[in-house]
């Protein structure tokens, strides 16, 4: 038996850590994909005041502080039971779609979008930023950068903070925007949907133009069929910052669709020994294993998923691009995994779309943008799609609103068993006897992950937007005996 | 003469730190022209084995972020300080424990327990429970060992200097890579940079007066009046405490400071100097009087610690 | 062996200091195991130098200053008067027994107030036994 690390790839509450098990005829015995820390949010938020908790919690993730930052804040809500000013409602969706153009782009072209724009096969050392630049135009680069520092701008204007935002309490937000910030606010989201326009062109071009790339999009070897999760609106398109979680089947059929209060009825969390982090499924399908289909609990909850979990995108430009991804792809839902990388950039755009429209809404400068809760606090859940999936935030206070119990389910542990299926499905698809291990089917394996933009990797976002990556073959005695990595 | 070579690496962080680096946008280039970026888990292609394999001193200067949480984390900080010249502890977990430094106020054994069995989400699989060591039938596979207390990196190994922040904010973590690059003799040995050497109420534009305190509110009880102290307002404010830095962030959104930038120079301990300088403003000398206002003042602990409990003179709470 | 409590008092220089130096002279019998410490007024003891005597391995911690009206600086045993109670709620929450922290108001002439003080808190912490600060024993 033959044992391969891939270690560290990094972040997620910590560093990941990939074991691959070989039989003595050189096969994939078993993979697994190890959370090797856990920091105990849960557990040491108890004794808290609530309302804290928005600006707790974003120290889970600074890659994606703004999610925690809103589901947090809606989660207040729901514990003080206050209904927030509509101002309001607009202010926190505006920055939150702002957020989700920010980081997809940064995942679009310096960590996933590579694989496609330069090329699956191409060598590691130019599928990174640099070598988009290159495939796409040296102004590419220059407006990824630009991107991320207008959207930088406009969420520290209404987050108060950069990173580790601040603005969103219990009852609305803390700030408001003059009409002249509304102004420069406008500028820039028009700016956000060029640029939405314009990655999609790219993407038409250099991806869906050449078979290939669709041929490998559409590989069984990248492919899982299993449940879809996303929020919905009330006409159920997709929406980022709220409504209800919808699930569809593998048939593309509604299973459930649940207001943030009912997720305990859907979804539970199984427990693994080898690893830090929890794996959630559909409590009325059940945990039936690492293991995909109609049978078993595993969803997903991705780009992808939030597609196909929806009838459509709630703005124009995306909406056409939605249907043309499922008429090129062969109708809903889409199973492929690296498909998630179209989805992605779909929502880049409707998030665009979404907060011009808001910006240009006269309200979004009112003054009225705090309820006072009067209510005695209890419990509350909230939930906001993060980029990388649904993410549940469940208080429960005492009389004085002091946390007595939280629970968590975050973005990326949503996908954890798929991610973990689609690694060992990589594996067994590439790792076969008498093939050489190489560099190659090392980023294939990646590549397989990488669509999830899995918060461990989210965080390698940008320059050179790679993942440090290793692969060590042990013999069964646990010798190394090779060792492939990406040359830096 | 060769570039000085520059490590960064995160131990129990949140990434929030490398993203305020990255928040240099345009000047990140500058940084990699400057510099030799030798190691940088998040962004380059470097693995441990390369850093053991490193000479001793051999790195100029590490910027490491993230608190000591775990056996990795620990065996990472000795790494880097036997391979840099110059450690640096960078942001509120690597300065002094930061917000996951808030388990000290729990314990291992509850945090464990919480997540893997009581929590209402959570099926418990037979009491499983994660082992750093497992027996899988196809081989072992471990994970690191998570420690009963969460440490700041001075704990840990000998650290050169500190900068502040909950992340750092870019134009300070620029400014220091400017003095650096400027070839100026560095700080004492202990220093903090990329921050001021007073407190955050200086920087803070809101007019302050004499306080009297009869009443305390929680930042969603009232609608603060936007150009005073939020502190003369009655909103526990942890401005007076923390260093200046970031240009008093939160108190012009609005909203109070929890004292991410650390103690201002002088005081050991955020918490006790916070119990002083409220002390002095409530107004009230009958012992009942005074127990009553103190009620209203909820969670001192998590509060006037919120990102230095493992620093804090105390560092944990009692396991009673 | 039995457990002898070591116990920090911060006395003020006006009153209590001078009401301790009466019980001596007066000799007076008071438990040997408060160590004394001499500040100007107990408004002058920083909350930090109470925490530090805990992380130090005090089992208990005295304060002690002039009657409320008779402080050498007038506010200053009233700023500790809202200090103590404060801090008293610190500890407990840092799981610390909040009888380990006293405030006593101790004049220069109550040499016998001095002792029954320093009597009294000595039997009660042993009572309560020793303390061990936690961190000082936590490797991992
Ligand atoms: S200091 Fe703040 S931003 Fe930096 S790693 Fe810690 S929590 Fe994240
Ligand atoms: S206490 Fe807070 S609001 Fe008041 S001046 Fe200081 S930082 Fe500003
Ligand atoms: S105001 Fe306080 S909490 Fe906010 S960023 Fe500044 S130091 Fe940190
Ligand atoms: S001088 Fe004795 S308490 Fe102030």
């Amino acid at each position: 038996m033959k044992q391969i690390k891939i270690d560290p790839i990094t972040r997620l509450e910590g560093h990941g850590k990939i074991d691959i098990f070989l039989n003595d005829d050189g096969e994939v015995a078993n993979t697994y994909f190890q959370i090797p820390e856990l920091r105990g949010f849960e557990q040491f938020c108890v004794g808290r005041p609530v309302e804290e908790m928005p600006r707790i919690t974003t120290r889970i993730c600074g890659v994606c502080p703004e999610a925690h930052h809103m589901a947090a804040a809606k989660a207040c809500d729901a514990v003080f039971h206050v209904e927030i000013p509509s101002a309001a409602k607009k202010l926190r969706s505006l920055l939150y779609n702002v957020f989700f153009a920010g980081d997809h782009t940064t995942h679009f072209y310096a960590l996933g979008g590579p694989d496609f724009i330069v090329g699956p096969d191409a060598p590691a050392a130019e599928r990174n930023i640099l070598g988009v630049v290159k495939k796409v135009g040296l102004e590419v680069g220059g407006k990824v950068i630009e991107m991320r520092k207008r959207t930088q701008q406009v969420i520290k204007t209404l987050g108060g903070k950069q990173t580790h935002q601040i603005t969103s309490m219990p009852g609305g937000v803390s700030k408001g925007i003059s009409i002249e910030e509304a102004k420069e606010i406008e500028k820039h989201c028009e700016w956000f949907v060029e640029f939405g326009k314009f990655t999609i062109q790219a993407f038409n071009d250099i991806v869906l133009k050449n078979q290939v790339y669709v041929d490998l999009i559409l590989s069984d070897t990248f492919s899982h069929k299993t449940y879809y999760m996303g929020l919905v609106d009330e006409n159920n398109k997709v929406n980022f910052y709220d409504g209800k979680v919808r699930v569809v089947d593998p048939d593309g059929k509604e299973f459930v669709k649940y207001s943030p209060n009912e997720y305990l009825e859907n979804v539970a969390e199984h427990v693994e020994p080898w690893t830090y982090l929890k794996f959630p499924f559909l409590k009325k399908v059940g945990w039936k294993g690492f293991v995909d289909g109609k049978d078993s609990g595993v969803y997903r909850a991705t780009p992808l998923s939030r597609l196909n979990a929806a009838d459509g995108m709630p703005t124009p430009l995306a909406q056409a691009e939605y249907e043309k991804m499922y008429s090129t792809l062969g109708g809903k839902p889409v199973h492929a995994t690296l498909a998630t990388h179209w989805a992605r950039i779909i929502e880049l755009l409707s998030g665009a779309e979404m907060a011009l429209d808001l910006i240009r809404d006269p309200e979004i400068t009112s003054t009225h943008i705090r309820n006072i809760p009067t209510e005695i606090p209890t419990e509350g859940v909230g939930i906001v799609e993060a980029p990388r999936g649904t993410l549940t935030h469940h208080y429960t206070t005492d009389e004085r609103g002091i946390l007595t119990k939280v629970n968590l389910i975050v973005g990326t542990t949503n996908n954890y068993a798929p991610i973990s299926m689609s690694i060992n499905k990589a594996a067994r698809g590439l790792i076969k006897k008498g093939v050489e291990v190489t560099e190659g089917t090392l980023n294939k394996i990646e590549m397989a992950f990488r669509a999830y933009d899995p918060c461990f990797g989210c965080a390698t976002h940008y320059m050179p937007g790679k993942m440090p990556i290793e692969l060590r073959i042990y013999d069964s005695s646990n010798n190394l005996i090779d060792l492939v990595r990406r040359n830096p | 003469m060769a570039k000085p070579k520059l490590a960064l690496y995160w131990a129990a962080s949140c990434g929030g730190c490398e993203i305020a680096v990255l928040d240099l946008h345009e000047k990140i280039l500058d940084v990699a022209n400057a510099f030799d970026i030798v190691f940088w888990p998040v962004a380059l292609d470097f693995k441990y084995s390369d850093v053991r394999a490193m000479e001793d001193k051999s790195i100029d200067i590490c910027l490491f972020n993230g608190a000591i949480r775990n056996s990795e984390n620990e065996e990472m900080a000795h790494l880097m300080r036997d391979k840099s010249k110059l450690v640096v502890a960078f942001g509120a977990c690597a300065h002094e424990g930061g917000i996951p430094g808030l388990a000290n106020l729990t314990t291992k054994d509850a945090i464990l327990k919480w997540v893997f069995k009581d929590s209402p989400s959570t099926v418990s699989n037979n009491g499983t429970y994660p082992q750093t060591h497992t027996r899988m039938p196809e081989g072992e596979i471990e994970i690191p060992e998570m420690w009963e207390t969460v440490k700041a990196l001075n704990q840990v190994i000998d650290v050169d200097y500190y900068i502040p922040g909950c992340p750092p904010q870019p134009d300070q973590i620029w400014g220091v890579i400017e003095y650096i690059l400027s070839g100026q003799p560095m700080p004492a040995k202990g220093a903090t940079l990329g921050a001021g050497d007073k407190t955050c109420c200086e920087e803070c534009p809101r007019e302050r007066k004499e306080k009297k305190l009869k009443q305390f509110f929680r930042p969603y009880e009232i609608i603060s009046d936007p150009n005073e102290c939020l502190l003369d307002q009655g909103i526990i404010c942890l401005g007076p405490v923390s260093r200046s830095g970031c240009g008093a962030l939160c108190p012009k959104a609005n909203i109070p400071c929890r004292g991410c930038y650390g103690a201002p120079p002088n005081c050991p301990d955020q918490g006790a100097k916070m119990v002083s300088a409220i002390s002095s403003v409530i107004d009230a000398h009958e012992p009942e009087e005074i127990e009553k206002i103190l009620d209203q003042i909820v969670d001192p602990l998590g509060t006037f610690y919120r990102f230095s409990v493992p620093q804090s003179i105390l560092r944990r709470v009692e396991k009673i | 062996m039995s457990f002898e409590p070591k116990i920090v008092g911060f006395l003020c220089n006006w009153c209590s200091y001078s009401g301790a130096d009466l019980a001596g002279v007066s000799r007076i019998k008071s438990a040997p195991n408060v160590r004394i410490i001499r500040t100007m007024c107990s408004g002058r003891v920083d909350p930090a130098f109470i925490l530090k005597s805990f992380q130090l391995g005090a089992d208990g911690v005295v304060v002690m200053g002039c009657h409320l009206g008779d402080c050498h600086y007038q506010e200053g045993n009233y700023k500790t008067l809202r200090r103590i109670p404060f801090l008293k709620r610190l500890i407990r929450e840092f799981g610390i027994d909040p009888r380990r922290l006293r405030l006593e108001w101790v004049s220069a002439s109550e040499g016998d107030r001095f002792a029954e003080v320093v009597n009294e808190m000595t039997e009660e912490i042993r009572k309560i036994g020793p303390f061990i600060h936690s961190a000082t024993k936590i490797k991992k």
